[in-house]
């Protein structure tokens, strides 16, 4: 396959999976603003949607204050953010119409579609009352995407590429959600375990479709540990990093490798290393210090994969 | 508005002949009379629907950017007796035969200029004219792989060349799509006549290519190179690599490294051998030709030149389709072949020649003016139907460079019953069968039929609202 075809389609998936998850962050964001009674604490959750996507800087630049309307626009609308849900519902469009002949026509008519019908919201509702139904129709398209993909594409390099963008995306995007929690730390050590932090926990289960597992799988109240083994090392959960990572090394594996660059070497290692790892031992490093290390990894991978498969020899 | 008063009817006879029609539309005929208006509509919006979701659209230049439209498609087959096809392919095969002859030979020994027939600097200072072509030995010495060689029939019956396109000719796409529709839409009207088939196409297009690898070899890996999505006839160009089953690459995908042309895939780089190129020659290689062009492939003329890949079409066709090149063809025929030509020239008057200047300037009004390099059917003027401020604005961009035009006399091109908003009427239509040469001269029968939907309309291009009909080759 030709590389600027497989990098295309690499970077259609990708956004498409980070559409879902920014409409996911933003939702736990709006949701958990509501809890934040004083002002010092709601800022800092505003401000945790911003910092885990790194975009801070670029918000402060063009605006004053911090509101939620503010965020959301600027996370779900902005044009100028090439993070926003605007922009990679656009940019994931452009790239399958860069190669609707090596995809399937069903997936060209979905994002097509996606594109066409976000133009029917209004910035206004977006913003305001009608946030949570445009996160929930961002979701669903996303849904019938991986949907549509998964039922029509023929099982080659194509769909090799499409996954492998989706689950680094996904795994990217899982250890930046669990690090929320991080940046919204309570200030005082005996809310810790209150009803604030609960609600925070559960909000973020939430926001991973992850708070009816969590129960069925764990049949107890909410533990911060168990939240960080579930969506980190359970790999029956489909949005924990394990999970992901048994996709992308599966992926990669099927990719015709004759000058892999340290992709798959990396992929796999990072694959051993969350089969085995001890939650325990995690939160004892430091759960902050192990997502920014994973982080890193997913990055470096990334890079390695874009050297490798998709950019110039 | 003084139009042409006369027309050749391709489906009715002339009023004089007795009522009805010809022989060869008998059927379509029946076939039209006994169908319910309500059907016929409904068919066409099937086809509209069926054209948008399959995605057979054309960009349109200056059009905001990206926007694509349909071509209308005109359920009213244009139909061709086999033995009139006969005698065009004829025509068409040595007319394209002595155009790679000419393309040869002024690339080497230039005997037709040495012996009069053209004049040197008819071709010698044409701007197509690529001097790095000088001397270079071509497979089965074809420079034209794909032309498309532009018909018309007038008023008298007979078949006339419009124009030869032997640099990047589009609309074969359209042809076979209009194909796939009929018989999708009324496969009864396939099952009472026998209509030749063109399906087989993009299948000779590919030994055609592969007839043009640098060498003999096995499977020469060939690719279609498209300028990308943005182009007017990037449909074509993927829906031509994907019917082929080659890459469609971009000037991006490909680099020249030891003297060889690779492109870059996710296993690493591939050679390629043969480049269907659908990029004009000026934006092939930066480094050779336009330094801003971000379609090419830097070192690609190096690599060509050295005889280690090949571009269909061959750089420098462009001299032997110019429209200031085009009245030589017959005198190429009769130079290279020792034949009359069998498709007759259009009559042409070349404004570089001051006889020619003053007797075009004193009949504006009635001729059509086109420019030697233009295509697409810009930069012309069809006097009869311009109003006489156009005519006048026309006469001083001619005054200003007379050699960058030739005038012809208003065809009156022949029409074929066509669905229009009050039903069916009359339009007029053209014709360009692609004519492929490798080892030897292939085409399928017929070719794209183009009509010009408006109402005494002879501009059938695409870019201009023109729409296309399937077209019949019937035993």
């Amino acid at each position: 396959m030709l590389s600027r075809v497989a990098d295309r389609i690499f970077w259609m998936s990708r956004q498409m999976e980070r559409a879902e998850n920014m409409a996911r962050i933003l939702g736990v964001t709006s949701n958990l603003v509501l809890f934040g009674t004083k002002d010092a604490q709601q800022q800092k959750t505003l401000l945790a949607p911003l910092s885990i996507t790194e975009t801070d800087t670029a918000f402060f630049e063009n605006h004053k204050k911090l509101t939620l309307p503010a965020l959301l626009d600027f996370m779900a609308l902005d044009e100028k953010n090439p993070s926003s849900i605007y922009s990679c519902l656009k940019w994931a469009r452009e790239n399958a119409h860069a190669v609707r002949w090596q995809i399937t026509s069903e997936m060209w008519e979905t994002l097509n579609a996606t594109w066409l019908e976000l133009k029917g919201f209004k910035r206004k509702d977006i913003v305001g009352a009608d946030a949570t139904r445009f996160f929930d129709w961002v979701k669903d398209r996303s849904h019938l995407f991986r949907g549509v993909t998964y039922g029509t594409i023929v099982r080659g390099e194509a769909f090799n590429f499409s996954r492998l963008g989706t689950f680094l995306e996904r795994a990217d995007n899982t250890a930046r959600i669990l690090d929320v929690k991080y940046h919204i730390l309570l200030p005082r050590v005996e809310d810790v375990g209150g009803a604030l932090d609960y609600y925070q926990w559960a909000a973020l289960l939430r926001s991973v479709s992850a708070f009816e597992t969590y129960r069925t799988l764990y049949r107890d109240q909410i533990f911060p540990i168990k939240v960080a083994e579930l969506l980190l090392l359970e790999r029956k959960m489909p949005r924990s990093l394990a999970a992901c990572f048994d996709q992308v090394k599966e992926a990669l594996d099927r990719i015709d490798g004759k000058q892999d660059k340290g992709a798959k070497r990396l992929a796999g290692e990072l694959h051993v290393r969350l089969t085995h790892a001890d939650i325990e031992e995690i939160f004892q490093s430091g759960l902050h210090e192990y997502l920014e290390q994973c982080l890193d990894n997913i990055g470096e991978l990334g890079n390695r994969i874009q050297r490798a498969y998709l950019g110039t020899i | 508005m003084p139009a042409p008063v006369q027309h050749y009817d391709e489906m009715n006879l002339p009023a004089g002949a007795g009522r009805g029609v010809r022989e060869h539309y008998r059927h379509v005929v029946d076939w039209l009379a006994g169908m319910p208006p309500e059907r016929v509509a409904e068919k066409r919006r099937e086809a509209d629907l069926l054209f948008h979701r399959v995605g057979i659209t054309f960009a349109v230049y200056g059009d905001e950017a990206g926007a694509e439209r349909l071509i209308p498609f005109d359920t009213i087959p244009r139909i061709i007796p086999l033995a009139e096809w006969e005698m065009l392919a004829k025509g068409l095969k040595q007319r394209v035969t002595a155009l790679n002859r000419f393309l040869h030979d002024i690339y080497h020994g230039q005997e037709i200029l040495k012996a009069g027939v053209i004049p040197p600097e008819q071709v010698l200072t044409n701007e197509a004219y690529q001097v790095s072509m000088i001397g270079l030995e071509l497979p089965n010495r074809v420079y034209s792989q794909i032309s498309g060689i532009d018909l018309i029939r007038h008023e008298d019956g007979g078949y006339y060349v419009l124009e030869d396109n032997l640099r990047t000719p589009s609309g074969v796409s359209y042809m076979l799509e209009n194909r796939k529709m009929m018989m999708r839409l009324f496969p009864e009207l396939f099952a009472t006549q026998s209509v030749l088939p063109v399906e087989h196409y993009p299948g000779l297009l590919l030994d055609t290519l592969r007839a043009a690898a640098p060498h003999e070899m096995r499977e020469p890996t060939v690719v279609v190179l498209t300028p990308g999505q943005y182009n007017s006839a990037y449909f074509e160009h993927a829906f031509l690599a994907q019917q082929m089953g080659v890459e469609l690459v971009e000037g991006a995908d490909l680099f020249v490294k030891d003297g060889h042309v690779y492109m870059r895939t996710t296993g690493g780089r591939q050679r390629v051998d043969v480049i269907y190129r659908r990029v004009d020659d000026a934006y092939l290689d930066p480094l050779a030709f336009r330094p801003d062009s971000f379609l090419g492939v830097p070192g690609l003329l190096s690599v060509y030149r050295a005889g280690n890949v090949s571009l269909a079409n061959a750089l420098g066709t462009g001299v032997a389709d110019d429209k200031s090149t085009y009245p030589y063809v017959p005198d190429m025929i009769r130079f290279y072949l020792s034949e009359e030509p069998i498709l007759k020239n259009v009559p042409t008057w070349q404004l570089k020649k001051p006889d020619d200047l003053a007797q075009v300037m004193d009949n504006l009004a009635k001729l059509v003016v086109k420019e030697v390099q233009g295509s697409g059917g810009y930069g012309m003027l069809i006097g009869p139907t311009s109003t006489k401020k156009e005519v006048e604005a026309f006469r001083a961009r001619i005054l200003a460079n007379p050699a960058n035009y030739i005038a012809q006399p208003t065809l009156s091109l022949s029409t074929c019953p066509t669905f229009v908003e009050q039903g069916i009427a009359p339009r007029h239509i053209d014709l360009r069968p692609f004519v492929l040469s490798g080892k030897d001269v292939k085409f399928v029968p017929g070719g794209l039929t183009r009509v010009a939907l408006k109402e005494g309309s002879l501009v059938v291009n695409s870019s201009q609202g023109g729409g296309t009909k399937d077209t019949w080759v019937v035993e």
